[in-house]
């Protein structure tokens, strides 16, 4: 596989889960998930004002490794 | 010690940090300038980001939307939030590779032509000087209620503050006080959050506290918020309120904005790796993501402390800070039943809104409102939502210290942003309006001259925006967000991703994205304000993320003209490439 297309392939990975955690779990299935609480946080309501943001930092630091791996692999320097 | 005199010590010394920083950090090139020549460290970068990002709308404003929004209020986290995955995997990388100075300069040269880049310019210098005027409201009002100096005098300090980093040092000296910046304003952000945590529910994690129980009760604070919610007539804090399509389209209005926000990606231009620029937008969304999680914790403790504390109150013995806040004038009563007490509920206390005082004082002391009262509901309070957190340490009696640097974070928060922006509008002044198209014959040290002078004169503009403050101000920060998602991030991104698509194509999309969005907002906010509501919306999106729907029309115009022209030269091609390759 390229570089360039194994880049694309995290991406799609990556962004589908972004996609899924924040407009997901945050907007279209809140309300369902708002019957589950834990503690004194419905789920859609903690995906919605916390949970989203903690899964975003996760995302770009995986892609950070990904991506490094990648570029070792290709085993180029990174020029300039 | 007093409030008072605490914050002009904590504001004193922040400012003679900032200017110590500038004097250090002195631009010599323009690559110094521009980019602080590629020198900054990814970490110290995401700190600067994380300060550059968080503008006074978050640090003042954002935690008082949501403390009355409830759980509407996730547009702002996840949409602040969100678009930096978007930034880090889609353009800072790719945008870095390229190594040039500015945003424009990447459109110009992408699409090879001048008109792309100008039509850039002119988007990018809307975006900013519309968040610049906000920037300085905050600094206005910060100044006034904690220092009781004259707004004029305040917005004037503020500016010469920014004056002294941002041209001297560019982007070298605004860098590095946005590292201090940040420092500044997240510990005044958090260090008051986890006070009220503590008095509240005895947990010191503001994040988790505000999903735990009352101390000394087992009652959950977010049940209890509900029920007082609707023991006054609005929605429950937790429940939606708008529909799930509106909620969809701003938060990605918001996402795509600020991934297309120029002052936020010139950032990643700093820093001297394409590596470094990945994990430098990781770092900077966990410096943000550490005020971005407090904040909602925040709105759910001061909705309860500030209804709890004026609640069927006398006027006579409301709280001090309630009486502060009704001298600046962002708050306002109105006794409708004529029993001397605080009535607050669901619905506008006045005709009109917002209050215009008269010269005299009620039967109670309160100042006098020319407003008829609004009879349609039982509120009797007017509060201005941008003071909740500003007031949040004075409503749960912190003590003086924590008021004093709240103020110090507040300032922080607006004068980096506002020199970030002051930044890129000078530099898209002299680079790619001058260098690059009109002047291309100016040596570097001349440009360096213009882009000082630049600078200058955008802080004299943004003075003016602060002195007097244009009243559309809240309307059109809807515009910055709805401009970038549907002009600037379409356009970076197609030309990374589809090699494709030629100059014809994306200044059509550019433009597309530009007449649809502003027209949408435009007509909504200014023509037929009266018909702004849910039922005239197109597809029930509101004008906030009309910006959405505009990117689409970009994307959509940009590949059908792209197929009716020639494909790019051969030189695009290989540029493509190389941004494409490790």
């Amino acid at each position: 596989m390229s570089y360039w297309k194994a880049n694309l392939l995290i991406l799609s990975v990556i962004l589908s889960i972004w996609f899924i955690v924040s407009f997901g779990f945050g907007i279209i299935w809140s309300e369902n998930l708002d019957a589950i609480s834990i503690g004194g946080f419905k789920l859609g309501f903690w995906f919605a004002q916390q949970g989203s943001i903690y899964v975003f930092v996760i995302l770009i630091f995986v892609y950070v490794n990904l991506m490094n791996r990648l570029d070792k692999k290709f085993k180029s320097k990174d020029k300039d | 010690m007093n409030a008072q005199l605490l914050t002009f010590i904590f504001v004193g010394i922040s400012f003679s940090l900032y200017i110590g920083i500038a004097i250090r950090s002195r631009a010599k090139s323009t690559s110094d300038f521009y980019i602080a020549d590629k020198g900054v460290n990814p970490i110290a970068n995401g700190m600067a980001t994380a300060a550059d990002w968080m503008s006074a709308a978050s640090f003042i404003s954002m935690a008082g939307i949501i403390s009355f929004l409830g759980k509407d209020g996730a547009v702002y986290l996840m949409g602040w939030t969100g678009g930096y995955v978007l930034l880090a995997l889609l353009l800072a990388p790719y945008l870095r590779k390229f190594g040039q100075y500015t945003v424009p300069d990447f459109i110009g040269t992408r699409y090879y032509s001048d008109a792309a880049r100008l039509v850039a310019v002119l988007c990018l210098i809307f975006i900013s000087f519309t968040y610049i005027a906000g920037q300085m409201r905050g600094v206005g009002i910060v100044f006034s209620r904690f220092l009781e100096v004259d707004i004029d005098l305040g917005v004037i300090i503020g500016m010469t503050i920014v004056f002294f980093y941002a041209v001297l040092g560019g982007m070298k000296g605004i860098t590095y006080t946005q590292v201090a910046q940040y420092c500044v304003l997240i510990f005044a952000y958090l260090v008051p959050a986890i006070f009220i945590s503590i008095l509240i529910t005895n947990n010191p994690v503001p994040q988790f506290g505000f999903g735990d129980q009352i101390s000394g009760s087992s009652t959950y604070l977010l049940d209890k918020l509900d029920r007082l919610n609707v023991e006054l007539g609005f929605n429950e804090y937790t429940s939606n309120t708008k529909s799930n399509i509106d909620v969809f389209f701003i938060t990605a209005a918001l996402m795509f904005g600020t991934a297309g926000l120029p002052h936020v990606i010139v950032r990643f231009f700093t820093v001297p790796k394409v590596s470094d620029a990945r994990k430098s937008a990781g770092y900077a969304l966990i410096f943000i993501a550490l005020l971005y999680t407090t904040a909602p914790a925040v709105s759910a403790f001061a909705r309860v402390n500030f209804i709890e504390s004026v609640q069927e109150v006398e006027y006579e013995n409301a709280p001090g800070w309630f009486k502060n806040w009704e001298q600046i004038g962002l708050i306002a009563w109105k006794d409708k039943n004529e029993d001397g007490r605080l009535n607050y509920s669901a619905g506008d206390a006045l005709e009109g809104v917002k209050p215009i005082y008269s010269e005299g004082r009620g039967e109670y002391g309160e100042r006098k409102v020319l407003n008829d009262a609004n009879f349609e509901n039982l509120n009797e309070i007017y509060i201005d939502r941008d003071i909740m957190v500003l007031a949040n340490p004075e409503i749960a009696k912190l003590p003086n210290w924590v008021i004093a640097l709240v103020a110090a974070g507040a300032l922080a928060a607006a004068l980096s942003t506002a020199a970030g922006l002051l930044l890129v509008i000078s530099s898209s002044i002299s680079h790619d309006l001058l260098k690059k198209t009109l002047m291309p014959k100016i040596t570097e040290r001349q440009e360096l001259f213009y882009a000082r002078l630049a600078a200058a004169s955008a802080i004299i503009v943004a003075g003016l925006f602060g002195i007097y403050p244009p009243g559309f101000v809240a309307q059109v920060v809807a515009f910055a967000f709805g401009l970038a998602a549907s002009t600037i991030f379409p356009a970076l991104f197609l030309g990374i991703f589809f090699s494709r698509v030629n100059k014809e194509g994306a200044i059509a999309g550019m433009i597309s994205g530009l007449l649809v969005t502003s027209s949408y907002i435009i007509y909504f906010k200014f023509i037929r304000p009266d018909l702004n509501e849910a039922t005239n919306w197109i597809f029930g999106i509101s004008p906030e993320g009309f910006g959405f729907f505009g990117m689409f029309i970009n994307f959509l115009v940009a590949i059908l003209i792209t197929f009716c022209f020639r494909r790019p030269p051969k030189k695009i091609d290989l540029l493509i490439k190389d941004l494409r390759s490790p």
